[in-house]
């Protein structure tokens, strides 16, 4: 029954995205060019890497709020580590490893000492965020060689697909091997359901929740890597609020907030939905304060809707006699 | 548990009592560990810069705490009951624009007007906000998220790029913003009315305790009558006439308007409330440790700069004291607990 509620709100999403993709091409002049399609993947790329780890934690019954501020504190780094001359091969470990430092500290905060990760994360999205602030004050790093910025941005040849895209999607591919046909996954939902349970049968939920926050944090890096070489610009204010946009997405794709309830495919269907409108939108000459609206309207939708449609369908199977 | 218990049953209740006793000890040394901070946060700055504690700079500090302490209340009721609310921020933006566009309409409309009109507009989107939470029972952080970006967005075009200078205000209300009542500024007074009305409700009236039971646990306060929806339909409802009000006091403090007002204030009044003891999962706090925990934070701005630390270190500073917060609390519920049972045991 569960699985196929599941069922219908993807599919629900994934019908409103193509709508959405439809109405656009005949409404939106300059929506239907693969031009626009390169940029709008281009945008993608940082909300759905962040995305896959954080679908994740959330099945678990977690959040991780620190991750827009991971982004940013890597950005910071890379561009401070610029200035004092290090070569960019050896930057990108470096701040992989910056990473893994958050999402640990994350990790111990609240596997270790146990405590909500919701509080946790919120004290880190302002310590990171800080920590930012303190490595580059309010200044821009900008001066990247072109021979990196610029292959960040390179199209696969012959096409206007970003690379870099079809890297996220062999990622996304991985954690929804890991989430739908491992053991690991189903220990993840067994979590988000019931921690005790999960734990009496054998999981260990708190080192499995540790290193999916350490994950989180790598991937967050990767994602400030990625920010920093795409805009040319590394700044401690990089990718700020970006959380909320994750989030988001997250519970567009039928993720519960709950945990224990959700599907990788789902979230990227979510994540293109959030950013094919947005940017739809940005084309046909929206202002960005109504943009803001949709998101939110669309956040609130997706968490009404679901609850909405299974209220209504208990009430109408109350009323049909037994 | 109830294995142990059960053979004292006769003995238990004076001693329950007790432990209550010490529990709520606890607490107020949690407190007064905030007043602690506080108090040698300002003996530092005033060692390092005399100035800090003169005439103008006290009044700049208690203004400058003013707004938190008053969102800082609304939220402590909310937390209380197990909920959160995001969208404090965008409600203050929308009820300061409100109250500019307001006078620039009315140039002579008295000033209760203005306050009423703030207020009405944080009541209703705080009605939004509950209506949300407690019909179609979602939860507030998503409720509240997703608020966020709409009353931000509607406030953004409303103004439509549109700034409200103070010189557009009338004289009264900007007298209001910097008037003094025997050395303290009229807002801070606004801050300090909600602040013991809040306390006072939490504490003696019914519902008041209801949120408390609410926050400890849901289904059970569901389970003994208590009317939950309804409960934190009001909570949401307050602190989003209380985000209404501050937006009014903002106004009046700054004069100058524009749609971004109070931007991403809302981390900071979760950690205000947090680092003032006020559980982030319900069901303990006071608004007088939340309004200690503002407070903190708003000196400890002002401080840094007097202390010659680089304003870059302030939110990092803020981060570190919400873990600080949080680990300090965990601790000592730990502690709470590890009595409660230990006296339990012995007496059974």
């Amino acid at each position: 029954m569960v699985r196929k509620r599941l069922g219908t709100w993807d599919v629900l999403v994934v019908a409103v995205l193509a709508l959405v993709v439809v109405a656009s091409s005949v409404l939106v002049d300059g929506f239907a060019t693969s031009r626009f399609w390169g940029f709008l993947l281009l945008d993608v790329i940082p909300i759905a890497l962040i995305a896959l780890p954080m679908t994740l934690v959330i099945i678990t019954g977690e959040i991780d709020l620190s991750v827009a501020s991971v982004l940013g504190l890597s950005s910071a780094v890379m561009g401070q580590l610029w200035l004092s001359g290090t070569p960019l091969p050896l930057i990108l470990p470096l701040v992989v490893l910056l990473g893994v430092a958050c999402g640990a500290v994350n990790g111990l905060f609240v596997t270790g000492f146990g405590l909500p990760s919701l509080a946790v994360t919120i004290g880190t999205l302002a310590l990171y965020r800080g920590l930012s602030y303190v490595v580059l004050g309010d200044r821009a790093v900008a001066d990247f060689p072109f021979s990196w910025t610029g292959t960040f941005i390179e199209p696969l040849p012959g096409t206007t697909v970003p690379w870099v895209a079809l890297v996220v999607l062999g990622l996304a591919v991985v954690f929804g091997v890991v989430l739908h046909a491992t053991p690991i996954g189903r220990a993840l939902f067994a979590m988000g359901n019931n921690d005790q349970a999960a734990t009496f049968s054998g999981i260990s939920v708190a080192k499995t929740k540790f290193w999916l926050f350490v994950v989180t944090g790598a991937v967050a890096s990767l994602a400030g890597f990625f920010w920093t070489m795409r805009y040319a610009s590394a700044r401690a204010d990089n990718g700020a609020g970006l959380e909320l946009a994750v989030v988001a997405a997250v519970l567009l794709g039928g993720v519960s907030i709950f945990g224990g309830r959700g599907t990788l495919g789902g979230v990227l269907a979510g994540v293109l939905l959030l950013i094919t409108l947005r940017n739809a939108l940005q084309l046909a000459d929206v202002p960005a304060d109504t943009l803001t609206v949709v998101t939110g309207t669309l956040l609130i939708i997706s968490v009404v809707g679901p609850n909405a449609a299974s209220m209504l369908r208990d009430r109408l199977r109350r009323r049909r006699p037994a | 548990m109830t294995t142990a218990t059960k053979p004292a049953q006769g003995a238990s209740p004076p001693r329950a009592r007790g432990d209550v006793r010490g529990a709520r000890r606890l607490f107020v040394i949690r407190e007064l560990g905030i007043a602690l901070a506080l108090v040698l946060l300002v003996a530092v700055t005033t060692i390092s810069n005399s100035r800090f504690l003169s005439a103008q700079s006290r009044k700049d500090l208690m203004l400058g705490a003013t707004i938190l302490v008053v969102l800082a209340v609304g939220q402590t009721i909310v937390v209380i009951t197990r909920n959160v609310d995001l969208s404090v921020g965008s409600v203050l933006g929308l009820s300061a624009f409100a109250t500019g566009k307001l006078f620039l309409a009315m140039p002579d409309a008295p000033i209760v007007l203005a306050i009423l009109a703030g207020v009405g507009l944080g009541v209703l989107c705080g009605a939004v906000n509950g209506a949300l939470i407690a019909i179609a029972r979602v939860p507030a952080l998503v409720v509240t998220l997703g608020t966020l970006y709409v009353f931000r967005g509607l406030d953004y075009s409303w103004a439509a790029g549109q700034q409200i200078n103070a010189a557009d205000m009338p004289s009264g209300f900007k007298r209001m913003g910097t008037a003094v009542v025997l050395g303290v500024p009229v807002l801070a007074l606004f801050a300090v009315a909600v602040l013991l009305i809040a306390g006072f409700y939490l504490r003696s009236y019914r519902s008041g305790r209801e949120m408390y039971a609410i926050g400890s646990d849901p289904d059970a306060a569901r389970l003994s009558g208590i009317p939950v929806g309804w409960r934190v339909f009001t909570a949401m409802t307050v602190s989003g006439a209380l985000a209404g009000l501050a937006g009014v006091l903002y106004a009046a403090r700054f004069g100058t308007l524009d749609a971004a007002a109070g931007t991403s204030i809302e981390l900071n009044v979760v950690a205000a409330v947090v680092v003032g003891g006020v559980a982030i999962f319900g069901g303990s706090g006071s608004v007088y440790g939340a309004a200690l925990g503002a407070v903190l934070l708003s000196t400890m701005g002002a401080a840094l700069p007097v202390l010659r630390i680089d304003p870059f270190w302030q939110q990092a500073v803020v981060g570190s004291l919400i873990l600080a917060a949080i680990g300090l609390d965990r601790a000592l519920t730990a502690r709470i607990a590890r009595r409660l049972r230990g006296r339990r045991a012995r007496g059974a």
